[in-house]
């Protein structure tokens, strides 16, 4: 039983957690800014742009409040994001002064991934090339679709035509490590339509490309719209077929399925950043909403532009709510995350860190799944099929009911 | 004795019993309007919400009447719900006449009826009211004449109130003291009393409440129960007054309580005689019977932690609730729980809010099943009412099963419709009887097992409401009974077997299959679900897998959220019971029974 034994139990356990976490982390910017608000999105932005030049200075003071903390001084950051939002309807100046205070407070390596989000509809050659020229080194464009009728449906700003431009532009700009945004599963969508869209997207041949099954979040335009009866959502097995074909269409033409909903062209190009999170990497989350994590503490800064500048003008934190994680539910996170990477779960880390061993564990889950071909355990991780990946959820669940 | 009355309202649920106790208590001497609690003799809050009194409560009422006498008015509560009809008769018993209160919109209605045939058994003078008078509904008229020609009373003796407005509550309490008689009784005889009630009292233990009919009743008598010959010394006795007022005696006519060091109300049995050890009476009160459950249902916790309680929450209903039985019971998907014995549905019900408003305990409740009597082959006959318990068919010589005498009363118009109802019950229509403006009394006979579920719900429903009901247990007639047993992927779920006649088994193991394939959510596999008799299939039914279960983003913010999520879905799984591998929800268990609309 002393497998068991130590789960939520005693600060030595969580002291030797701490420490065994890398000193290698991310950042995330928060701009919480768009244009127009998307009807299926939940994340957090307003498209009240007169709050942006306030919200540059807070948030460059809260870069500077996180530095004399000096909580992250022995870390090397090698990736940064930035996302939100639409960082692109920011002022270029605004981004490069917001870059600048990143470096002179953090130390920041030199090949770090620094990632912007941009929206095929706010972008010009200058703006791309002063980025890249700020160091930025890698853009991530939300195209969602290059088809006009599914944009309309997904009440974006763009056309398809501004799509194929913005990829031209931002190779012309100089950034070599793009990627895109593209979502299926439309209402109505035919697997021809969506293979029309992966296929425009290959010829362009980005570096990265995530593939995202449209969800219905609870509040959204969309959702109430849905629940109103507007539109019919494709039912669960037109979706499966949809990710099923995704996934065999993009590996065919040399994609590397690493997650869920991602994939890299190489193995090398995949996001950095992003896979910071399935793997218990630190991250320093700045800006509203914005989430931080530094094992076993996650903070989350309040959820509002406007309280956000507010205590920053008043020199408070941001912070509006924090939580330390107990053995069980970094343990539920691990699995959790890790099943949602090709990579899956690794046993040396596994069992490095939580002082089990997983095969024994889960070794009743592991065969059950295995014979039904959700989930392969390799010698070295356990992962789960493209089958399995359908069900993740519910997978996840099962790993978790062993040990909670 | 001459200023003493006896009496009991009977009435249909929801003519205005209650309403009626409380401006009759409020009318005499007995509280100031300021203590007074509504509905002072409902206090257990469930029967309150439901309408319905279970545990009988006394009322002494002093009364000055016109004629400037003062009367001691004893209303002697009775429980509303035929499935305490024997309760009933043994408060009726108690009494001398009985106030039949009947609602000026509604009319007559099947309890009407069934209250006063129990009050003409025992030979009680009857007042007629009409009550609601108030309602713009009200046809007084219609009343009337159904008091006439469907009752046999005399209307002219009706008295119109309303209990709502203080309407004809002081014509009430003069016909309780003029049309009512006095009680008769021998106080020098050898002491007779009538057990109708007891309560519990977690101070002083079990509190009987009698009437006595000759001799009389003192603290220190050594007295005796005549059913089981079990003696105690009375250590007080006295009346209700909404509180217990000590008295040095009840003398012959009057009603009132006694105390004696009995344990648990199960030691006392309504209907029983008590008399004194050294001076018994000669013969014991007509018409004790000592009433058997006649439904069956087990009780499990939802969560096997809670077992303990359970115990503990049964242990103490019992002790106010002589009629509740159980014995422990076990079931390989529920774990550990009780086979529990009902007096019907209502009282199961009852139970079962009881125990998890009180207790807070959250519950799994199997099917209701009756007790079957079988005759083996080798000539020995079991009671059987718990499906587990069945016996080998092979073994089985024959089965028989409880039937009832069924009175439901309706509107002419939904004659056709009840009897579609009572026919698919297997029911036996006796005869039926057309009462004044269109009323028809139907009268069947009918499997007791055929309306332990939902039979009262579906009557309700064929007749828009306007259907009522009432039985009384007749005999146990010849049967042929099989167990059907659920499978839920080949698995064997004991707590879902039914016992159901052979000529309904694949109609009901077809509705047990459809209800689960409603109950059970889907898994990430196929989930089979077959009802069986024996080794042999007889419906069966498939939940499909759902074929994604996967969340499309899981970056920074997510995460949090989504193991918040995760816990919440392992405690929702932990209510859950599994049959191997799939997960059935607490309502499924007895979701078996209930027939599709
Ligand atoms: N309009 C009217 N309503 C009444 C009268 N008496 C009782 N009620 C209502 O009828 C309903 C049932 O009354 P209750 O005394 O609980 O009936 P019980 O089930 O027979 O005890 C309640 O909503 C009462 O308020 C009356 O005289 N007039
Ligand atoms: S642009 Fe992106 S962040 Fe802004 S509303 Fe649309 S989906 Fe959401």
């Amino acid at each position: 039983m002393r497998r068991n034994g130590f789960i939520g139990d005693t600060d030595t356990d969580t002291e030797r957690i701490t420490n065994a976490v890398s000193s290698k982390a991310g950042i995330y910017l928060h701009i919480p800014f768009c244009i127009r608000k998307c009807p299926y999105c939940d994340f957090y932005s307003t498209s009240n742009l007169s709050q942006a030049s306030a919200f540059v200075d807070a948030l460059i003071a809260e870069i500077r409040m996180e530095g004399n903390s000096g909580a992250w001084g022995a870390v090397e950051f090698d990736s940064v994001y930035i996302g939100g939002g639409t960082p692109t309807v920011m002022d270029t100046r605004a981004v490069l002064r917001i870059m600048g205070a990143l470096y002179e407070t953090f130390s920041i390596s030199d090949a770090a991934e620094i990632t912007i989000e941009a929206n095929p509809a706010t972008l010009s050659k200058d703006q791309l090339a002063a980025l890249r020229k700020g160091g930025i080194n890698r853009i991530n464009i939300g195209i969602q679709s290059f088809d006009d009728a599914n944009l309309s449906f997904l009440g974006r700003i763009h056309t398809g035509k501004d799509a194929v431009k913005a990829l031209q532009l931002a190779g012309k700009g100089g950034f070599d490590n793009i990627g895109i945004d593209l979502m299926y599963g439309l209402p109505g969508q035919t697997p021809e339509n969506w293979q029309k869209d992966l296929e425009t997207a290959v010829s362009y041949g980005p570096a990265h490309i995530s593939c995202y099954m449209l969800t219905f979040e609870p509040g959204t335009v969309m959702d109430n719209a849905r629940k109103a009866g507007q539109f019919k959502v494709p039912g669960d097995r037109v979706q499966a077929s949809l990710f099923l074909a995704t996934a065999r269409m993009l590996v065919q033409n040399g994609y590397d399925h690493y997650e869920i909903s991602n994939f890299a062209k190489s193995a090398g190009l995949r996001s950095l950043h992003n896979a910071g999170y399935w793997n218990n990497r630190p991250y320093l989350g700045l800006g509203p909403a914005a989430h931080s994590y530094a094992p076993p503490v996650r903070k989350a800064n309040v959820r509002s532009v406007r309280r956000y500048i507010g205590r920053m003008e008043g020199g408070k934190s941001p912070v509006e709510s924090s939580e330390i994680l107990d053995i069980r539910q970094q343990m539920m996170e691990a699995v959790y995350l890790g099943l949602r990477k090709a990579d899956g779960i690794g046993y040396v880390e596994f069992n490095r860190r939580f002082q089990t061993d997983f095969c024994d564990m889960f070794e009743a889950v592991i065969d059950r799944l295995a014979k039904k071909k959700y989930l392969v355990a390799d010698a070295d991780k356990c992962r789960l099929t493209l089958e399995g990946m359908l069900l993740q959820e519910s997978i996840a669940g099962e790993f978790i009911q062993v040990f909670s | 004795m001459k200023n003493i009355r006896n009496f009991s309202i009977i009435a249909h649920i929801d003519h205005g019993k209650s309403t009626l106790s409380d401006r009759l208590i409020q009318s005499t001497d007995i509280v100031s309007d300021r203590d007074f609690k509504d509905q002072i003799l409902d206090s257990m809050d469930i029967e309150r919400e439901r309408g319905i009194t279970i545990k009988s409560q006394t009322i002494c009422l002093p009364y000055t009447a016109k004629d400037g006498n003062l009367y001691w008015l004893n209303l002697i509560d009775t429980p509303g719900h035929v499935d305490f009809s024997y309760e009933v008769s043994r408060a009726l018993a108690s009494c001398e006449g009985a106030l039949l209160l009947i609602d000026a919109s509604q009319g007559v209605e099947a309890q009407t009826l069934a209250n006063l045939y129990l009050a003409l058994e025992n030979d009680l003078e009857i007042i007629p009211v009409i009550n609601k008078i108030d309602l713009p509904s009200a046809n007084i008229e219609m009343v009337k004449n159904q008091i006439e020609e469907d009752l046999g009373l005399d209307p002219d003796t009706a008295i119109l109130a309303s209990a709502k407005n203080n309407i004809g509550i002081e014509e009430i309490l003069e016909a309780i003291v003029h049309k009512l008689p006095p009680p008769k009784g021998e106080p020098n005889a050898p002491a007779k009393a009538l057990i109708f009630d007891s309560h519990y009292d977690p101070f002083r233990g079990t509190i009987v409440h009698f009437r006595v009919f000759d001799g009389r009743i003192r603290p220190k008598d050594k007295i005796m129960f005549m059913s089981n010959k079990a003696e105690y010394t009375v250590e007080e006795v006295g009346i209700f007054q909404i509180k217990r007022i000590i008295q040095d005696e009840i003398a012959a006519g009057r009603v009132g309580y006694l105390i004696a060091g009995i344990k648990t109300v199960s030691d006392t049995k309504s209907g029983d005689t008590i008399t004194r050890k050294d001076r018994p009476c000669e013969q014991a009160m007509p018409g004790f019977k000592d009433p058997k459950p006649v439904v069956f249902s087990s009780i499990y916790p939802v969560s096997t932690d809670d077992y303990p309680e359970l115990i503990v929450a049964l242990e103490k209903l019992k002790l106010n609730d002589a009629s509740l039985v159980y014995e422990k019971d076990s079931s390989s998907a529920l774990g550990f729980g009780f086979r529990c014995g009902f007096l019907g549905l209502l009282h199961l019900e009852v139970v079962q809010e009881r125990l998890e408003r009180e207790y807070d305990l959250s519950l799994i409740i199997t099917a209701p099943s009756v007790r079957y009597e079988v005759v083996l082959t080798d000539g020995t006959t079991l009671m059987v009412e718990n499906p587990a318990l069945f016996p080998d068919p092979a073994t089985i010589a024959s089965t028989r099963e409880p039937y009832i005498r069924a009175s439901i009363m309706v509107p002419d118009k939904y004659m056709g419709t009840v009897m579609t109802l009572c026919m698919e019950r297997r029911g036996i229509n006796k005869n039926y009887q057309y009462f004044s403006s269109n009323r028809l009394e139907m009268i069947f006979e009918l499997p007791l097992s055929e309306v332990v579920y939902d039979f009262y719900d579906r009557l309700k429903t064929v007749t828009q409401g306007y259907g009522s009901f009432d039985y009384e247990i007749i005999d146990y007639r010849e049967t042929d009974i099989v167990k059907v047993d659920i499978l839920i992927n080949a698995e064997k779920v004991d707590a879902l077997s039914q016992l159901v006649h052979r000529d309904n088994a694949v109609f009901r193991a077809r509705n047990a299959c459809d209800r689960l394939k409603e109950e059970i959510p889907r898994h990430m596999f196929k989930v089979a679900i077959q009802g069986a008799i024996g080794g042999k299939v007889i419906a069966r039914e498939t939940i499909n897998p759902y074929r994604k279960d996967v969340t499309a983003k899981c970056y920074g913010g997510d995460i949090s959220r989504k193991r918040k999520l995760l816990e919440k879905q392992r405690k929702g799984k932990k209510r859950m019971k599994m049959a191997g591998n799939v997960m059935i929800p607490q309502n499924a268990f007895l979701s078996v029974l209930k027939s599709k609309e």
